[in-house]
């Protein structure tokens, strides 16, 4: 592992992070961070969801301050205490969806709190739209510098990101997945505007999930995995199989025991269904007893197609029936009422109220079967919640303690207690161990596995691929809005679902 | 250092629950009145008990709706001018012969148009309350205007404005009490004891989650916006009877005394916390300073001091502790950070050390 | 009609002669202006009253009209100022109040003092309570609309303890001083000019320098703001304080232009300034609009009256007319908006 990474040119390192440590809590978001960028290159940055990239990323923007680390920028050694830090030693970070300021021109998004002084110390305008203009005109870019960001399509905020790096003169440019909302012809644009700034000589780092875009760019690549740097090649070096293999390499069947359970009859039925540019002609079953994941990219529209079901999003053509019964679209409480339970993917916003205590959140999806005569029966609702809190373990001083005093995996028995005190005939969980310790990841799987033993159907959004072929049945593979590929549990490896998910080629759906 | 669920927290609980605001604001007018009642002579008797009550009838009404809509999060200015327009018309209609009771059952039925106007700006279409509701309070005190114009209707029916400020025998509590007490136990029961009260909460502290439970947000807030423009209006009418006058400009101010006496009662102006108990504390303690000060021949006008004082010490009072005690949070944990991440250091060394080797 | 279109061909204009806006990209951005719809609702309405009435736009007529609107434009102003950076002040009619009162006091009690000093004491008497407004929002860390919504009670209460019964006339004081509301040059009543004069100046500050634009910064986005090292706090405490300062102004100009001041001078203004603020484009969250449209939008609201009287219109419908712009602003607001997020969505559906 500690083999001389290889080089490419002639250039020093302008930035190098070896060693790097973070934690929260109890989770180890980052063992051995390690990254090593030169001037003149672009390096691509890969490794699946969770394998500590955007903690790395963070780190770099001044983010996180790690545990430990050796940082140097340009051969100094750097400790970065906030954002404005990473900022001064030239590093610019362009994140998948850029904070531009809504209200004010594209000018001024560049240059704020910097715009040009003329007379009187007045702002130049003419100077700043100018100097926004021949930024723009060196990129080959057409955006008007006086419209206000507000409307901005992705990828032209992107743009205006570099075209503000470029202005505050950044020698590091890092890109976590520049080109994951954008089209096939902004992704070429964004390219050809990346290359350009490669051969003037700026070190750019590039995260991305599609292995095509990493081979069509960059010249080096760094692989992560489990927080850990894995290996450094240079791409013209290295094939999509060994990467592939070098970003899962692991034992899965250890991790994740899945009970064998006996599958019943077909409770969700998806027939066609489709939401604009979303999703098209999504079709699949999940029985009783069966684990169906959702597996593919972030962005390939597996969230899009569980709020669909759940009916918190609207969709145009298709049907969804459970255990034969049509379901109208865009009614959660159609879904609920119909024995749908959700554990969304963002616990803090979607999954609990987190200035609730935890027993009320516990009995949010309970409060109108609790109630007698319309009145919420007090001593049956602690009740219940205790029972609740108790099967799923939950850990807390007291149960009318807000749950933003729990820790995340805590939270996350809350959300589950809430939505199984409901008694489901179908769960969806989305990424139900994100951002989880170990000990209670492995909690909920057995919990999962459980809960299929006794007869219900669970539908599974996951990135981990791990957690996919450990716990599913089934895995549907999507990309880009459609379904690639369905593969069984006894075929799946990880090498064909990293395929499905990644490559674009048209895959025949049933295996 | 986590226990499991059991007996152990209820002791707390109490503690908790001693310590309050709800429970702050009670003592603070349990206070006030002894201190008042000892202090000035004329303070407790029939007589005060009477006109304070009746003075506060119209700012605990509205209250009531105005707590549950901030709860979720939004706000409504123009309460009073709803009050207006129902006196406006209450006037109007009755001057032009029509029966009491169908007058005020139309007077009623605008108010709850009006609140649905409300409602469907601001829930169907998705405007911001605090905009709409500017917008509504000129939109409605204009109407009233238009309705009635520069007159003052008095001549309403003598039974029915004296049994307005009629008292409960000889106790000086005002006979419409009742109702209003009946009103204040509604809104209590709902917000604190039915599904739909706990679903409020839910809306004003996360909107997104509350929706992912079933919640259908937009059709309670406008829901609620009718209630409140149905208060609105009966107040309206209340302070027609009272004062014996229908006037397009009775009530008016009345939105901010309201919202003042709401947020002094410990509801979030951000939503999501807050109860009636509070609330009706609130209108209490502002009820009692400002009365007792009056029999001290303090001029009216100056007492909105009181008001605004309470107000202020009410938000920024929390903040500093808030900061005090978080300031000394923070030190312990940094203390107790620094020990814990020298030793998560060397750990994950270690065993990254070993799993290379 | 795709976003991406529009913004090319923008664009192709503007390299086409070497960076400037041709006439059409300017015809075009003077329609897309926020402050468009109230202008030309304004000029219709003046147009309009003008053709049913031609004393409306007599040499009395518009100095009538702008004495009307200048108190309240210098409101809207300072007002605008405080919600682009996402706050609200409703004490203004408070502040109002006392600094007009103030201002009878000074010349009851020092009948020499020069007309500039009081211009000065005043406004930065308005100022010191603006700036303790922006202290109990910045430091505390409380919405705005609470602390704002508890001192318009306070000040108003001590306006109160201080004037008690007591209200000064226009005889209490220099006739110099009341003819800045009468005098007129070129057609224009010299306290009009001098609000004109403040616009241009807090526009100028508003629009090209750094302090101004971090307010539209904050008000777009505080986090965001935070994270580019812009020093918050200030700037919001400095926009208190200012727009404390213009209402300072404003109750001096109130006790030249009104023959009496006393305890509930300005009672209620808080909510017609913030109306005329959104009738004049500024965004009630922060972030847009500007205070020219603001001042537009003040002017607007007190030509309706006038208009209303000249048009013989029963003078009662002017308040419900005033609601249902406010309305209406919101409305096209929100509605721009919209069609713009659905734009940028089939854009985007387009290539995907």
């Amino acid at each position: 592992m500690e083999g001389k990474p290889p080089s490419t040119g002639n250039h020093g390192p302008a930035l190098s992070l070896i060693g790097a440590v973070k934690t929260f809590g109890e989770v180890v978001a980052l063992a051995d961070g390690r990254v090593e960028l030169r001037a003149g290159e672009i390096l691509a940055l890969i490794g699946e969801n969770g394998a500590g990239k955007s903690t790395l990323v963070k780190i770099l923007a001044g983010v996180h301050t790690p545990d430990s680390a050796s940082f140097m920028v340009a051969g100094e050694s750097v400790v970065f205490g906030s954002v404005a830090d990473s900022k001064s030693a030239g590093i610019s970070i362009i994140y998948q969806e850029p904070t531009l300021f809504p209200d004010l021109t594209v000018a001024e998004n560049i240059y704020v709190g910097r715009q040009p002084k003329g007379a009187f110390g007045l702002i130049d305008r003419g100077r700043m739209r100018d100097d926004a203009a021949a930024l723009f005109a060196r990129l080959g870019v057409r955006i008007d510098p006086d419209r206000v960001a507000e409307g901005l399509s992705i990828a032209d905020q992107q743009i205006i990101e570099i075209a503000k790096a470029i202005s505050m003169h950044a020698q590091v440019l890092i890109m976590d997945e520049p080109t994951a909302a954008l089209s096939g012809a902004e992704v070429d644009r964004l390219f050809e505007v990346v290359r350009g700034l490669r051969d003037e000589g700026a070190a750019i780092m590039f995260i991305s999930h599609r292995f095509e875009e990493v081979f069509e760019l960059c010249d080096r690549v760094t692989v992560m995995r489990d927080g850990r740097h894995v290996a450094d090649h240079v791409t013209a070096d290295v094939t999509i199989e060994e990467l592939v293999l070098e970003m899962v390499g692991r034992d899965i069947d250890q991790l994740f025991p899945k009970q064998e359970a006996e599958t019943g009859v077909v409770v969700l039925d998806v027939e066609g269904i489709s939401a604009g540019s979303v999703f098209r002609d999504i079709s699949f079953t999940v029985r009783a007893g069966e684990i169906v994941a959702l597996a593919g990219l972030v962005g390939a529209g597996r969230t899009e197609v569980a709020r669909a079901v759940f009916g918190i999003d609207r969709y145009e053509a298709g049907e969804i029936r459970v255990e034969g019964r049509a379901l109208q679209s865009g009614s959660p409480q159609e879904a609920i009422d119909a024995g749908i339970a959700f554990v969304p993917e963002d616990r803090r916003k979607q999954g609990l109220v987190m200035e609730m205590s935890i027993q009320h959140n516990i009995t949010l999806t309970l409060r109108d079967s609790l109630a007698r005569f319309g009145l919420i029966r007090r001593p049956e609702e602690s009740a219940a919640a205790d029972d609740w809190a108790k099967r799923l373990q939950v850990k807390a001083g007291s149960m009318r303690h807000s749950v933003a005093t729990l820790s995340g995996g805590n939270q996350q028995k809350v959300v589950l207690a809430k939505w199984l005190a409901t008694n489901p005939k179908l769960l969806i969980v989305d990424e139900p161990t994100r951002g989880i310790d170990v000990g209670t990841k492995s909690e909920v799987h057995r919990l999962l596995s459980d809960l299929a033993v006794r007869g219900v159907a669970i539908l599974m959004v996951s990135s981990e691929l791990p957690e996919v072929l450990g716990m599913a049945d089934r895995i549907l593979v999507m990309r880009e809005g459609r379904l690639t590929a369905e593969i069984d549990r006894v075929d799946a490896t990880s090498e064909n679902v990293m395929r499905a998910a990644t490559t674009p080629v048209e895959v025949s759906v049933g295996a | 250092m986590a226990e499991t669920i059991g007996r152990s927290g209820q002791k707390a609980d109490w503690v908790r629950l001693a310590l309050s605001r709800d429970a702050i604001m009670i003592y603070a007018v349990v206070v006030a009145v002894l201190f008042a009642s000892l202090r000035l002579e004329r303070f407790a008797s029939t007589l005060t008990v009477g006109f304070l009550l009746l003075d506060l009838i119209p700012v605990l009404l509205i209250a009531m709706p105005m707590t549950l809509i901030i709860i979720t999060g939004e706000i409504d200015l123009s309460v009073a001018s709803i009050a207006g327009l129902s006196s406006a018309m209450m006037g109007t209609l009755w001057e032009d012969g029509f029966p009491i009771w169908l007058v005020i059952v139309v007077c009623l039925a605008i108010g709850l148009i009006a609140g649905a106007v409300n409602g469907i700006l601001i829930a169907g279409l998705g405007l911001q309350s605090l905009a709409v509701t500017i917008g509504t309070l000129a939109l409605y005190r204009g109407l009233a205007l238009v309705v009635i114009g520069d007159n003052a209707v008095a001549s309403f029916p003598a039974g029915l404005t004296s049994f307005t400020t009629s008292k409960l025998g000889n106790t000086g509590i005002p006979t419409v009490m009742i109702g209003v007490m009946v009103i204040v136990i509604m809104f209590a029961v709902v917000l604190h004891l039915t599904p739909f009260g706990r679903g409020l909460y839910a809306i004003g502290s996360a909107a997104e989650a509350a929706s992912f439970v079933g919640i259908d947000v937009a059709r309670v807030k406008i829901k609620l916006y009718v209630w409140c423009g149905g208060i609105s209006a009966l107040t309206g009418i209340y302070w027609t009877l009272r004062f014996s006058s229908a006037r397009s400009d009775n009530a008016s101010g009345l939105e901010l005394t309201v919202i003042a006496a709401v947020l002094l009662g410990g509801v979030s102006i951000f939503g999501g916390k807050g109860s009636i108990t509070g609330v009706v504390a609130a209108v209490g303690l502002i009820g009692t300073i400002t009365y007792s000060l009056r029999l001290e021949r303090v001029s009216d006008v100056v007492l909105i001091i009181v008001t605004g004082t309470l107000l202020i010490v009410s938000v920024v009072a929390p903040r500093i502790f808030e900061v005090i005690s978080g300031a000394r949070h923070r030190r312990k944990l940094s203390t107790q950070l620094a020990v814990d991440r020298s030793a998560i250091t060397t750990h994950t060394r270690s065993t990254a050390h070993r799993k290379e080797e | 009609m795709s976003a991406q279109e529009i913004s090319s061909t923008d664009i192709e204009a503007v390299l086409a002669t070497g960076s400037r806006p041709t006439l059409m990209t300017a015809v075009k951005r003077l329609l897309t202006a926020r402050e468009f719809p109230v202008t030309a609702a304004l000029v219709a309405l003046v147009l309009f009253t003008y053709a049913n009435n031609q004393l409306f736009l007599s040499r009395q007529g518009v100095k009538d009209l702008l004495l009307n609107a200048t108190i309240v434009i210098l409101l809207a102003v300072g007002q605008s100022i405080v919600i682009i950076s996402r706050n609200v002040d409703l004490s203004i009619g408070s502040i109002l109040g006392l600094t007009a009162f103030a201002t009878g006091t000074l010349f009851v009690n020092n009948p020499d003092i020069p007309i500039w000093a009081v211009f000065v004491i005043v406004s930065l008497f308005g100022a010191l309570l603006g700036a303790l407004n922006g202290l109990l929002v910045t430091v505390a860390r409380v919405p705005a609309l609470v602390i704002t919504l508890g001192t318009l009670y306070v000040f108003r209460g001590f306006n109160n303890l201080w004037a008690g019964p007591t209200q000064y006339f226009a005889d209490d004081r220099p006739d110099a001083f009341g003819d800045l509301s009468v005098d007129t040059v070129f057609g224009l009543p010299i306290i009009t000019l001098g609000a004109l004069l403040v616009v241009v100046i807090v526009a100028g500050f508003m629009g090209r320098t750094r302090r101004g634009r971090d307010l539209y910064a904050i008000g777009s986005d505080p986090t965001a703001a935070l994270l580019f090292g812009v020093p918050v706090g200030r700037r919001v405490f400095l926009a208190f304080a200012v727009n404390g300062l213009l209402a300072g102004l404003a109750g001096v100009l109130y006790a030249s232009r009104f023959n009496s001041v006393g305890a509930t001078t300005g009672n209620g203004i808080e909510l017609d300034v913030v109306a005329a603020a959104v009738v004049g484009g500024v965004a009630i969250f922060g972030g847009s609009g500007t205070v020219v449209g603001a001042a537009i939008g003040a002017m607007l609201l007190t030509t309706i009256t006038s208009s209303l009287t000249t048009l013989r219109v029963d003078k009662f419908w002017q308040q419900a007319i005033v609601g249902v712009l406010i309305l209406a602003a919101i409305a096209a607001d929100r509605i721009v908006k919209l069609r713009a997020e659905r734009r940028l969505q089939t854009s985007e559906a387009h290539h995907g």
